[in-house]
């Protein structure tokens, strides 16, 4: 009885399902690892050094199949020199240490950058220094997905608001209108009062941008598998963006507070905690993001790594077990790491266009 | 430290992006969403509260028309009851009235009865008295239709005449 209703739950399918790829994600490498055991020596496995390859960006998009090797997809390098833009595919840059002279520089992959070699294929760090690396990679390329998905997304429920006048939400739109709801009601108007609807869009876009990221990297192939938002990069320009909209609409009594304390003699110790006050805060929202989603990242690619640094597929239901109960705590942190960063901001924001009476 | 150097170029994009959908959502669909969600939630509210009114109206007009029912019921048993009254001292006239109407024909009878009977009684005095004297006419005659019994009757009378 009992064993029958667990065999037909939707969770337990689902759960089979996530079981199924992970197994499936874990035999290339093994039956890889076992073919060249024979022939040279076989080559050890760093767990250290694939999580961080999995979690930073990288200048080519790994397409992993079942019983084939793994591949890469080239994405373009666009670097800006002195000599000028010099745009080429990543494709002539692998496999890693090839150099390839693009005609203004020679370049080759140091990790996932690219740096800038000599003629006697020697890393120059004096000509590195001068070439910014404006490349499409895999992150930039995981964002205009996902930037193409909640365009895509939300211009079409906003369509059906007009289709739909007054009528009750259907389908996707009934679906997000709770989250959209939820972020003005339960975000933006208990921290910034009356005052909310210039805020509204802000704190919407950074919200879904945040959720949806979230979401997509812990999808384990082609759409997601990326770790955008739990780049620094990204939770920078984030809380970089906050930081200005705070700063930039903050009123005379939130300079007041900052420069005038209360009592006055105070201001010695007040105006320089005041003043790390406006910085720390959108760097403990930049950090936050960034940790949370790289950690639960890091933790999920470690239970893996335990398969192939114990070198046993016997091991493997363990990892499975524990790599589905960390997704499920994950995708609760995705959910509340995209609600912390729009609370934050709109307690933020809410400070600093409080009126005082 | 790899990790938490931010990359210039994932910095630009991530700029460029999240302005781009800042923009195109801003524009084309958060500020059509939340006036659609803000339409809706008033129009809904004001619904409720109309809902609410014509509840109470109708309570209103419910409590209204038991008001004017019991009303009408007080009205009506009191127009019965004056009714009742009205009947009971019409009746009651009229029996007055037939009362006295008939105690005075009664009386007017009597005096009628009295007034024939006193004419009656006259008529027959009348009658008597003729009856009377033509009877003594007839005795008068008939005594006085021999001379001796008249000489008899004076010298009676005479006789008297002496004695006194």
């Amino acid at each position: 009885m009992i064993n029958g209703s667990i065999l037909n739950s939707k969770i337990f399918r689902i759960f089979l399902f996530c079981a199924f790829f992970l197994i499936l994600g874990g035999f290339p490498k093994l039956a890889f690892s076992q073919e060249n055991a024979p022939e040279s020596k076989e080559k050890k496995f760093d767990a250290k050094e694939t999580i961080l390859e999995h979690i930073s960006d990288s200048h080519s998009w790994p397409f992993a199949f079942p019983f084939v090797e793994e591949k890469h997809i080239p994405l373009p390098v666009i670097l800006y020199t002195d000599k000028g833009l010099d745009i080429f595919s990543s494709g002539n840059l692998y496999p890693e240490g090839t150099v390839y002279n693009s005609g203004k520089n020679s370049y080759k992959l140091e990790g996932n950058k690219i740096a800038v070699v000599d003629a006697a294929g020697k890393i120059d760090e004096e000509a590195g220094k001068k070439v910014m690396d404006f490349s499409i990679t895999r992150n930039v390329i995981s964002m205009f997905m996902g930037v193409t998905i909640l365009l895509i997304v939300f211009l079409s429920i906003s369509s059906s608001y007009k289709k739909r006048q007054g009528k009750a939400p259907k389908g996707l739109q009934s679906w997000l209108e709770p989250l959209i709801v939820f972020v003005r009601d339960d975000i933006a108007v208990p921290n910034m009062g009356h005052k909310y609807t210039r805020f509204m869009p802000l704190l919407l876009t950074v919200f879904f941008f945040i959720l949806l990221n979230n979401l997509m990297g812990m999808i384990p192939f082609f759409p997601g598998g990326y770790n955008l938002t739990g780049n620094i990069a990204v939770t920078a320009v984030l809380s970089i963006i906050i930081f200005f909209v705070v700063n930039l609409n903050g009123n005379k009594h939130y300079w007041k507070h900052i420069f005038v304390p209360n009592p006055w003699w105070l201001f010695i110790i007040m105006i320089p905690v005041e003043v790390v006050g406006i910085f720390s805060k959108p760097i403990a929202l930049m950090i936050r993001l960034f940790a949370n989603i790289t950690a639960g990242h890091i933790l999920i690619l470690s239970l893996i790594s335990l398969i192939f640094i114990l070198n046993t597929i016997w091991v493997s239901p363990v990892s499975v077990v524990f790599v589905v109960f960390m997704d499920a705590i994950e995708l609760l942190v995705a959910f509340l790491q995209a609600y912390i960063f729009t609370l934050l901001s709109a307690l933020f924001i809410g400070m600093a266009i409080e009126e005082h009476h | 430290m790899d990790l938490v150097t931010p990359n210039i170029g994932l910095v630009f994009w991530t700029t460029l992006c999240f302005a781009i959908l800042l923009f195109l959502l801003g524009k084309f669909a958060w500020k059509p969403i939340l006036a659609a969600i803000s339409e809706r939630e008033k129009s809904i509210e004001s619904a409720l509260s109309m809902a609410e009114a014509a509840k109470e109206e109708m309570a209103r007009l419910t409590s209204e028309n038991d008001e004017l029912l019991k009303q009408t019921r007080i009205e009506r048993d009191n127009i019965l009851r004056e009714a009742k009254k009205v009947k009971d001292q019409i009746i009651a006239e009229a029996k007055d009235a037939a009362n006295a109407e008939g105690t005075r024909m009664i009386e007017r009878a009597r005096i009628e009865i009295d007034n024939q009977k006193a004419i009656a009684m006259a008529d027959v005095k009348n009658q008597v008295a003729t009856l009377s004297i033509e009877i003594a006419e007839k005795i008068l005659r008939k005594q006085f239709e021999d001379q001796k019994r008249q000489d008899q009757l004076v010298a009676d009378l005479l006789k008297e005449v002496k004695l006194k």
